[in-house]
């Protein structure tokens, strides 16, 4: 397409590919719309630093959001599940049946 | 139909995740653990109407919110609503950016990785106001798709669309808080080449061309 007019076709495309930056790094644009853009970023080294700071701190954000669950918290959900199980006649709900069926309503009130 | 017996199986394994998502949106240890106990007692009971080989996190997403907000929306004020200040495009961009130039060996994430301990990131999460936050948790910590975002907060695409677009912004302005308070900002990163700026066209390019071998910046994540 028109190389005489670059500058504004450039620029155009500059606010082109700010204006679905999101959308395309959230992998939500069309094929075509997405290739539009990636043409643009190979073009344009502003706009490609651009998305790329942008999905960089989308990663570093992923990394630094993760939570060890206390153990406490499993454990009580795995039991809460067992004795759900139980109750409901399920033999063995998936995980381990561990206690005999001789306690099966023995548990605690089960708080619901 | 999905059969209970295989419910523990199929979900425990999805704990961290809810939980660091229950975290994120109670904002607290305590209530979150609360909160997924009773989330994994309700998927529990709703497994059977869980349609086998759909998404069951996203499901299980779903009763998680509904979860929170049932029993916590009740503690606040005026959860709905909330107005963010606009915020203009590449807010942290425009001011953290310009990686390769301080990123002589080590790639782009790296640097960024070290601007912002994991406490400042859940802090800035934290700080968005309710629906925003569950949006962009959705989206950019969980990487949900917009689709699998309106089935869970059962909102419309173009809301989801445009919460994130705020959101976003607005986290990219509390980060740069934290930045800006441990003077992170400032002296060490020069002009950054910004798209779009009529006049930064040409930005940078009468710098020292000595350096022209780092502008070829590492591109860890678009790179293909």
């Amino acid at each position: 397409m028109g190389d005489q007019h670059h500058d504004h076709d450039h620029e155009a495309g500059c606010e082109e590919a700010l204006a679905e930056l999101y959308t395309f790094l959230d992998g939500e644009l069309t094929e075509e719309r997405r290739l539009t853009i990636r043409r643009h970023l190979d073009d344009c080294t502003p706009c490609l630093e651009a998305f790329d700071f942008e999905a960089e701190l989308r990663l570093v954000i992923r990394h630094r959001c993760s939570e060890e669950v206390p153990d406490s918290l499993r454990a009580k959900v795995a039991d809460q599940l067992e004795q759900l199980a139980r109750l409901t006649g399920e033999p063995g709900s998936s995980g381990a049946p561990r206690r005999g069926a001789g306690d099966a309503l023995a548990g605690p009130d089960g708080r619901s | 139909m999905a059969d209970q017996a295989t419910f523990a199986e199929q979900a425990m394994p999805l704990m961290s995740s809810l939980y660091a998502a229950a975290v994120r949106m109670t904002r607290n240890a305590a209530d979150a653990e609360d909160l997924v106990q009773e989330t994994y007692l309700r998927a529990y009971r709703g497994f059977g109407g869980f349609e086998e080989g759909t998404n069951l996190k996203a499901w299980l997403y779903r009763i998680l919110t509904n979860t929170y907000i049932n029993m916590y929306r009740a503690k606040q004020r005026r959860p709905d609503e909330t107005e963010l200040d606009e915020t203009e495009d590449l807010y942290l961009y425009r001011r953290l950016g310009g990686l390769e130039a301080a990123a002589a060996s080590r790639s782009a994430e790296d640097e960024l990785m070290d601007w912002f301990t994991d406490a400042e990131v859940k802090d800035a999460i934290e700080s968005l106001p309710e629906q925003f936050r569950l949006a962009v948790l959705l989206a950019d910590v969980e990487g949900f798709a917009y689709k699998e975002i309106a089935e869970i907060l059962d909102i419309p695409i173009g809301t989801v669309m445009s919460r994130l677009h705020r959101g976003r912004k607005a986290l990219q302005k509390r980060l740069y808080a934290f930045a800006s308070e441990r003077g992170l900002t400032g002296e060490r990163f020069g002009e950054v080449p910004v798209p779009t700026t009529p006049t930064g066209q040409d930005a940078g390019s009468t710098d020292d061309p000595a350096d022209s071998s780092g502008s070829g910046a590492p591109r860890p994540v678009l790179a293909e």
